[in-house]
């Protein structure tokens, strides 16, 4: 259950006056069970790069492998391939169309072929697993809270079982304890699903937080692929590209700076906190965890 | 891009054409049509394709962009000029079995084809030349004598302009709904009529929810910019006729007066 | 008197049956009272749905209040013969950028104010050239808002607001839709307008990094201000705006962990030089 990206490039309106080239030679392997974060400024590629993975978008050039096979091959069920890489879009108003939140989550396993009964069973797991409260499906989806769309939305998308989830700033437009609460359920959905997440995001602070893998886009190509705790201290390269480390390695840096001998690689407010105590001779409480 | 898509089909030159008050093309444009059918004889239409190729040459749109314009006639020009071959009367030229053409069928074919490309590169001279705003702002200019009989010129105008605003945002946002539903499996595509008019539901609810909200959002904004209509409202560019359009009335003057001429002397 | 003041302000959403009678009250702004000074940078914080968006709609007059009185530069917003002046003298850009540009042209929208105030036609120009200077998007005048980012769509909104020469700008999330480029340029083009031309600005967000530019903080919960403060002595309690749904700057986060562990340092620090000079002093 992999998908391999291989050479790809996408040039929108080509041959016009128009004409951008948003990827560039793309290739990446993405290996079962990773959460990967993918990172870059607005038009780097990003959104054009993860709408190629459930082949909304048709490469000018390359090939998406999903299992080995090529899905823009003739006759492959690119409708069966949308449900296994599933693909949550920013805005949950994109999508919620249905008079109430368990029909609107049924949309897509019904769309799977499923019967009402069926997708229902369907729905309400998923809503169940992003923390969508019982009592509250048979509202109107366009009454709830941006937090409760979001749930909605990704819900919608997780009633139809994928193997691979890729959300594009599910934290967008919510407040922070929002954007906490939505993000600690899709880490637990990884946890408990094993589910492969894509988590498409401008900050770097829920990069350090949640990801095990980072992806950094700049002008339609990879620039960077690695560990979040590899990337962060190349601050100098990030912000060439319009990014910036999280605030926990500049203030790492300031203090390797003033002679603290701190590792500098760490990126949760905890992890700095143990290395400081650690750089100052005090004894660790707590112990090295990701912060969630 | 759909964010690239233009309204209308504005060519971005400097020219005499370009700076011409909008109000002098519209008159323009309606006086060029109504010469089209003013005129009958043969003079007539060289005095017209002299004027028509005059204004094309100093608009600096390339001939081409004037072209494009008839692609989305073609259907119906070949339409016209067929039937005024078949079915007018007159001396046959060519006949199998019911089918006859004749002489004056021919001419009137041909006169009615270049009458209808000529209609249609003019007034495409003239969305070139403008940019919606200006047509809009034109317009509103012209029609304003109707606002005595209780027609909201002023409203009907601020709609349009914001419409084609929000024309291509609102085509961006169909796309990313569409890709949003695509990816929950839904079908836009296979199925009879009825059952794609059904699916369009996934699409249709959330575009006009977007589209009220915006509309919602748009009042407001502009309420907090102290919009209140048409009344006692100033504009950063009124609208002022220049040497340039007296120089244009004055051409349009004589290229109609000669195609009057041309009429009564049978020309 | 302030610029703006609110003397126990109170605002109720209704809603109502088919029958057109009072369904539901939702009091969404609760006995609020402020006086600000003009010249000010005024930040409002709050977890969505906190009241902070209706609060700022009554500053401009796009909603009256139920209970108590706002007054704009001295005008109760209430009165029906000020609307218009109120709504000059306290602009207001919006969240979504798309949704408050109304000209198809960039100068001609920055221009869409003055020409409904009535200004002639030569002053429109010139409030148009110094509003696109002032939030440097002069390069941009002619260019159709489609094509510009979420950055530069807002510094145009704010050039709108600016050529209605507003004493006051209330500013209802502007960043909430912005990449953080986009944020860092609305900011800076917000402060720099508030420090040269000495434009009172209230800022309305939950991002906690463009809070520290102001000179004094509100924190709302459930339509009522619940903490005031310069950013430091908000910053210091860090506890209780977890309560609020809210959170602090990591660094901020960092200090407060660092003292939970028992080093000695002081609270509310803002910045990581700082902290950086706070633990090097431990050493």
């Amino acid at each position: 259950m992999s998908i391999e990206v291989k050479d790809v490039s996408f040039v929108y309106s080509p041959g016009t006056a128009y004409e951008i080239r948003a990827l560039d030679h793309i290739n990446l392997s993405i290996p079962d069970g990773q959460f990967i974060g993918m990172i870059g400024h607005t038009g780097s590629g990003k959104s054009t790069l993860i709408q190629h993975l459930n082949a909304l978008i048709r490469p000018t050039s390359g090939q998406i492998l999903y299992n080995g096979e090529d899905v823009w091959a003739e006759g492959y069920d690119r409708r069966r391939l949308r449900s296994q890489v599933g693909l949550v879009f920013q805005y949950p108003e994109h999508q919620l169309f249905e008079s109430d939140v368990l029909s609107d989550v049924c949309f897509g396993p019904m769309n799977q072929g499923l019967s009402r009964e069926e997708a229902e069973v369907q729905a309400m797991k998923a809503l169940r697993q992003v923390g969508f409260p019982e009592s509250e499906v048979k509202r109107s989806p366009f009454e709830l809270s941006g937090g409760q769309k979001k749930r909605v939305a990704i819900a919608g998308v997780l009633a139809m079982n994928p193997q691979i989830l890729i959300l594009d700033e599910p934290a967008a437009g919510l407040d922070p304890k929002g954007r906490d609460e939505i993000l600690g359920q899709i880490a637990l959905l990884h946890r408990e699903r094993l589910i492969t997440i894509i988590l498409v995001s401008h900050s770097m602070e829920d990069m350090a937080n949640y990801a095990q893998r980072m992806i950094v886009m700049n002008r339609g190509q990879v620039a960077m692929d690695g560990a979040p705790g590899d990337i962060f201290p190349r601050i100098e390269e990030l912000e060439g590209m319009g990014l910036s480390a999280p605030q926990i390695t500049y203030i790492m840096h300031e203090l390797a700076k003033n002679g603290l001998v701190v590792q500098k690689d760490a990126t949760t407010v905890l992890e700095a906190r143990d290395s400081i105590l650690e750089a100052l001779g005090r004894s660790r409480r707590g112990r090295r965890e990701k912060t969630c | 891009m759909l964010k690239d898509i233009t309204i209308g089909q504005y060519y971005p030159a400097d020219s005499y054409i370009h700076r011409l008050d909008p109000r002098t093309k519209l008159i323009g444009t309606l006086v060029f049509i109504i010469s089209l059918f003013v005129f009958e004889g043969f003079f007539g239409y060289i005095w017209a394709t002299i004027f028509l190729a005059a204004v094309i040459g100093i608009s600096k749109v390339p001939f081409r962009y004037i072209v494009k314009g008839l692609k989305a006639i073609f259907v119906i020009l070949v339409f016209t000029m067929v039937f005024n071959i078949l079915l007018t009367p007159g001396e046959a030229l060519w006949q199998w079995k019911f089918i006859r053409i004749s002489r004056e069928g021919l001419v009137l074919a041909v006169k009615m084809g270049a009458r209808l490309i000529y209609l249609v590169m003019g007034s495409s001279i003239m969305t070139l030349t403008t940019t919606p705003n200006q047509l809009t702002d034109g317009l509103e200019r012209l029609l304003r004598p109707l606002n005595r009989i209780h027609v909201p010129v002023h409203e009907i105008a601020m709609m349009m302009s914001i419409a084609l605003r929000f024309i291509p945002i609102l085509m961006e946002e169909t796309d990313k709904i569409m890709k949003a539903q695509i990816a929950r499996g839904a079908d836009f595509e296979s199925g009879n009529l009825i059952k794609k008019a059904r699916n369009m539901v996934p699409l249709l609810v959330p575009l006009f929810i977007s589209a009220f909200r915006r509309a919602n959002d748009l009042a407001m904004a502009m309420e907090a910019r102290c919009y209140h209509g048409g009344d006692s409202r100033t504009q950063m560019k009124p609208l002022r006729y220049r040497r340039g359009d007296m120089v244009a009335f004055f051409i349009l003057f004589l290229y109609f007066g000669a195609v009057i001429l041309f009429r009564r002397g049978g020309l | 008197m302030g610029i703006i003041k609110a003397l126990k302000l109170g605002f109720d959403y209704l809603r109502y049956d088919d029958d057109g009678n009072v369904e539901e009250k939702y009091r969404a702004v609760d006995d609020v009272s402020l006086d600000v000074e003009a010249g000010e940078f005024i930040a409002i914080l709050g977890h969505n749905g906190s009241g902070k968006s209706t609060l700022a709609k009554q500053i401009n007059a796009l909603l009256l209040p139920t209970e108590g009185t706002i007054w704009v530069d001295g005008m109760d917003t209430a009165k029906e013969a000020e609307v218009w002046r109120v709504r000059q003298k306290a602009g207001m850009v919006f969240q979504n950028p798309d949704n408050q540009i109304i000209g198809t042209v960039v100068e001609e929208d920055v221009g869409f104010g003055p020409e409904n105030m009535g200004v002639p036609t030569d002053q429109i120009w010139e409030r148009v050239n110094e509003s696109l200077e002032k939030t440097r998007m002069t390069a941009y005048r002619n260019h159709s808002p489609n094509r510009l980012s979420g950055g530069q769509k807002q510094r145009v909104a704010i050039a709108g607001v600016m050529a209605m020469r507003p004493s006051c700008i209330v500013l209802d999330e502007p960043t909430a839709m912005l990449d953080p480029i986009g944020r860092r340029e609305v900011i800076a083009a917000v402060k720099e307008l508030n420090e040269k031309e000495g434009v009172t600005v209230i800022l309305i967000t939950h991002y906690m990094e463009e809070v520290l530019a102001a000179d004094r903080c509100f924190v709302m919960d459930k339509g009522k201000i619940v903490m005031t403060g310069t950013p430091r002595e908000i910053f210091s309690q860090v506890e209780k705006l977890k309560e609020y749904r809210l959170d602090v700057p990591q660094v901020t986060l960092l200090a407060h962990e660092l003292k939970e562990a028992g080093l000695d340092i002081p609270d509310g620090i803002l910045t990581s030089e700082e902290l950086a000079g706070v633990l090097c002093q431990l050493k």
